[in-house]
Order: C-alpha cells, then structure tokens, then sequence
C-alpha cells in the first residue's frame, strides 16, 4: 500500500541550520498494516509523515501511494490519498467553520470543487449517524463553530473528518499527544474503532511507548533520519517498554533519556 | 452651525456610504474571508470608474459598462492573485505592485487625462447626485443602490454556500487544513482576490457616475475607507451573531456609518481636505477598539481556570 524508497531530506542545506532530517529512509506497508512509530525528538517522525503527505518535496527517492507514485505530485493532490491528523488541535480543522461545514470540506476530498451546494441535506443526516462513533455527543452539535470545541473534541473530529472518505493511508502525528490523559485515551479508542472497522492502513506517532506496543501489528523505531528497528505480528505483542529502552540505549550510544518518552 | 444644512446633506452622504459599502464587501472578501491585506483595491476603486465612464462616453449601455468594469477588477485581482501565489510575492507587496501598475493603465483607458466628466443630463446614468431627490422611486439613486446592495447579498450568499465557496472560506481560516482536504489554495485565493476586485471595480463605476466623474486619484486610500465600513459594522453590529448574509449587511451599513460620521465632522467645521486626515484617524480608532476592548476592559480570567482539554 506504501513504499518509501530511499527518501532524503535536508532542511536550510548550504547554511549553519543544515539538517539533515531523513537520510535514505526505506518503509514498505501492506494494505491493513497499523504501525507505530517511535523515536526520540528530532528524529524525523513528522518529516516523515510530511513526505509523505507532500508539504514539500523529497530531496531523493520515491514515495508510491497503491501502485500511484505521488513523488512530485503537489500536496493538495496527493491529499485525495490520505487522511492526516495532526499533534497541534488548532491544525486539522477549520476554527470559523460549523462542525458540518468542516465535515462536507473532508467529504469532498480528492473531488471537484464547484458550484454544487456546499453541503447536502441528507450528508447533514449522514454525519449525525457518523460523529456517533465519536462517543463525545457532537452529533448533537451540528452547527456549533469549531472554534467552540475544546481540544479533544477538535482531534476526534479531525480524525472523523480523514476517515469520512475512506483514505489509503492515514497518517497520525502525536494525535493525543497535546490532550490530557483521559481525552487522549478516549480519542485513541475512537482511532481503534474507526481504524478497525474500515482495515485503514495507518502510520500512528506516538511518544508513549506503552500505547506504541499496545495499538497496531507493527512497531518502528526512528533515529536520525531512519528507520533503525522494525518488528510486527508475534514479535511485537511480546514487546515490553523495558525492551524499547533497552533497543534506543543501544542504538542512541546509551545517553537515552527523553523526558517525552513516557515510559510507565 | 445651521442644523438644516447637516440634515440636507445627510441623503447625499447615505447614497456615499452605500456605494461604498458595495466595495467594502469586495475588501470584507479578502480582508475577511481569504484573511489577506490586498491593497489592489485603491487601483480598481479607479478602473472601474474609469472603464465605466469611458465605455458610456463612447455610447454603450450602462449596464454592460459596468459590467466590463466588473470584469476589468477581476483581471487586475487575477494579476495580485498570481504574483501573491504563483510567484510567492507576499500580499500586501503583490497588491501594491498591481496598484502601482494600474495607475499607468487608468491614464491610458482615459485617455490621458487626469478626470473625464460625464454629463448627466445627455447619458442615462443608473445613479447621480442629481438622483436624491425629486425623481420617480425606480430612479432614486438610494433605492438602486440598496436595491443593488441586496442583490449582490444574496449572490454572495449563494456562492460562499457551494461547495468552491466553501473552499476558499476554509482557505482564508486555515490553509493547512484546507490542502489537507485536497483544497487548492493557491485557486482559492486568485478566486477570492478577482471576485474582490472585481465588485470593488464594480462599486468604482456607481461612484464615478454619482459624482459625475472618473477621476485618476480617486481610489486613492480606498482600502481605508473600505477597511472602515468592515470595522465599523463589525463592532456595532458584531454582537448580533448574525448569519453570513447579516455580517455583509453590517459591511454595507457600515459605509454609510462612516460617510455619516464624515459629514457631521465636515459639518463641524472642518474642510474637505483635511478628509483623509480624518479617514486615517477613524480607521486607526475602529482598528485599536476591539484590541483596546480585550487589553483594558475585559474581566481577568483566572489563571489555570480555563485549562483547554
Ligand atoms: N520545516 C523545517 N525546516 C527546518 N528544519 C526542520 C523542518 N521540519 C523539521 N525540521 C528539523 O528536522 C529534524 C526532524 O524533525 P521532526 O519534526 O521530524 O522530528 P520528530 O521526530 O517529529 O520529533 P518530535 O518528537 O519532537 O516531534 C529536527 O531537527 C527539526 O528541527
Ligand atoms: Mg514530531
């Protein structure tokens, strides 16, 4: 469903900011494929999810979405592909725009925009069924204003909007990473439900490393730019956080210690 | 001071801020909707006066001058939309440059000179100063423009409800959500600035036929005054919470708020071309009070009070 041959990409290159952010970074999904990335900070998880997504170009290789290669394709379109929800709650939806409003935007993905009414009454009728799986009540608040809704509510709509089409990848950076701790248990269960019932093959960041063995078949981790542990299936679900430790001591030269990481 | 003389004037200032509230829906599109600054408009507040008048001196009907005049600020809007986007020019500097350059092409439409007056009496103008008073209700320049008013509401209410209007408001409110729902937001923001324009060209053409008159300088500080009418109708009728359709009301009114605030300060005293001075210190008050509202007269929050799950 995804491959990423070989991908680099330096920010600021030719000045003293240079960074090199992915460095020949290779990653092969199969369709249903839910993994995990993990990392410490800097490490190029969310260089790796703007690759893909298209927020600029790679330096090298190639990035193939199904069969389709969307490496020089312009992010907007390769947004017909991809369904993303972001670490900041202010980034995935529209702040001045009704929940319905938001929802018909992300119902239109990847189709042509034109003079057809912007939203329908039976989508209307639609999106009350689907804001159900949200267990938050919002389909009881069709019409509120998004800049209303608090953090949570504003992630799960996100994560309801990149899911309303079903997308050949979604991609989650730290989706729960700036809620507290119930709302993002709450907001990880929602991703559980959605991303099971329609078998979507999901990247999911996250800094929790408990979450990361718990949630999807596989598990990666990110150093510098690359892809340095994979493990899936039996394998994973063994796992256990002393083990990811261990993993990132060894690779990292043994300075581990990222208070993000949350490790209990 | 003769009150009279104030309330006798106050009809004349009305169809003004009317005409003008028709371009400050224009800059309410940008400034608004798309959230850009496009100085573009203090051209085409000259253009369209300029097409129009022209295209009716040489013998055509009104209405298609005006709308050639339309669509002359939809090209000028196109060009800020292409040097904005395509060529990455920020957008204050983008709508500078086509202002700029629109000032050469106002001379040449017409025709080298600074002013070309139109005759009232020999053209069948859609509104005029002469229009006020003492003519049929189908002619009275106030009924036409709040009748034009209206109309241009309902369109806009339409277009901002489609889907492609749906999209060039989520462009102007986040522009990274919007490419994340496959939104092109460099068309979005060349529709909205030509759409801009092209009423603000448009709005251009009923002033110069109410004055009489195209005139070179006469777009000149016209994001001012549109600015103005935005604000002013923002922060008297903004508590009202209205509909779309309510929010461009409040725009058009407040045109005329601003050209009825002109002459009471005329009235009191002051000369017409202390005008400007006058313009920039009610846009630069408007502008400061809901930043003044929020510094000094808004009860203090307590702290951790809202925590934002
Ligand atoms: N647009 C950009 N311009 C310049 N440098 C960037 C840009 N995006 C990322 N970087 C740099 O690339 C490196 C990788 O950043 P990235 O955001 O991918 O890290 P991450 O693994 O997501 O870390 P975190 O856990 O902190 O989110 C960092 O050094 C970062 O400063
Ligand atoms: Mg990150």
């Amino acid at each position: 469903m995804l491959d990423i041959n070989r991908i680099s990409k330096t920010f600021n290159k030719g000045t003293v900011n240079e960074k090199k952010a992915l460095n020949g970074l290779e990653l092969h999904l199969k369709e249903g494929d839910f993994v995990t990335v993990i990392g410490g900070n800097g490490a190029g998880k969310s260089t790796m999810l703007n690759a893909i997504a298209g927020t600029w170009y790679v330096d090298e290789g190639s990035i193939v979405i199904d069969g389709i290669d969307v490496t020089r394709l312009p992010e907007h379109k390769r947004a017909a592909y991809l369904g993303r929800v972001f670490q900041d709650p202010m980034t995935g939806t529209a702040a001045s725009m009704q929940i319905e409003e938001n929802l018909a935007l992300a119902a239109r993905r990847g189709k042509r925009r034109n003079l057809r009414v912007g939203i329908t009454a039976k989508e209307r009728d639609s999106y009350k069924e689907q804001l159900k799986i949200l267990e938050l009540g919002l389909e009881n608040r069709l019409t509120t204003g998004v800049g209303l809704l608090s953090g949570g509510q504003r992630q799960a709509l996100t994560l309801l909007m990149a899911t309303l089409q079903k997308p050949k990848l979604l991609l989650l950076d730290e989706h729960t990473a700036a809620l507290d701790p119930k709302t993002a248990a709450k907001v990880l269960e929602a991703t559980d439900r959605i991303v099971g019932r329609d078998a979507l093959t999901t990247i999911m960041i996250t800094h929790n490393m408990k979450d990361a063995i718990a949630h999807g078949n596989r598990l990666v981790m990110m150093h510098e730019g690359q892809i340095i542990y994979d493990v899936s299936g039996e394998e994973k679900k063994r796992l256990t956080v002393a083990d990811l430790l261990h993993k990132f001591e060894e690779v990292s030269g043994g300075e581990f210690a990222n208070d993000r990481m949350i490790l209990a | 001071m003769n009150i009279m003389l104030l309330i006798n004037a106050l009809p004349g200032a009305c169809a003004q801020g009317l005409i003008w509230g028709i371009m400050a829906i224009g800059v309410f599109i940008t400034y608004r909707i798309l959230d850009l600054a496009d100085l573009t408009v203090d051209g085409t507040m000259c253009t369209g006066g300029a097409v129009c008048i022209m295209m009716m001196l040489s013998g055509y009907n009104v209405w298609v001058s005006l709308l050639v005049a339309f669509l002359a600020g939809t090209l000028a809007g196109l060009v800020t939309g292409v040097l904005h986007t395509l060529l990455g020019i920020p957008a204050i500097l983008a709508g500078i440059l086509t202002q700029l350059g629109l000032y050469s092409i106002n001379l040449r439409i017409m025709d080298d000179k600074a002013n070309q007056a139109i005759n009232v009496d020999k053209y069948d103008l859609l509104v005029s100063l002469r229009y006020i008073k003492g003519v049929p209700i189908y002619k009275n320049t106030l009924f036409l423009t709040v009748l034009i008013i209206a109309v241009l509401i309902a369109v806009l209410y339409w277009f901002f409800g489609t889907e492609l209007g749906c999209s060039i408001r989520a462009t102007g409110s986040n522009p990274n959500m919007s490419r994340a729902q496959g939104i092109n937001t460099d068309v979005s923001k060349i529709i909205g600035l030509m759409l801009s324009n092209g009423i603000v060209a448009f709005a251009s053409g009923l002033y110069a036929q109410y004055q009489g008159f195209a005139d070179i300088n006469a777009g000149r500080g016209a994001i001012v005054i549109g600015l103005a009418a935005v604000i002013i109708g923002q922060v008297i009728f903004g508590r009202f919470h209205g509909n779309f359709a309510f929010k461009l009301v409040s725009v058009a009114l407040g045109g005329v708020i601003y050209y009825l605030v002109l002459q009471v300060v005329l009235w009191l005293g002051l000369k017409a071309n202390d005008l400007k001075l006058i313009s920039a210190v009610i846009v630069a008050i408007f502008l400061a009070i809901p930043h003044l509202k929020e510094k000094y007269f808004s009860k203090p929050v307590k702290k951790g009070g809202a925590s934002r799950a």
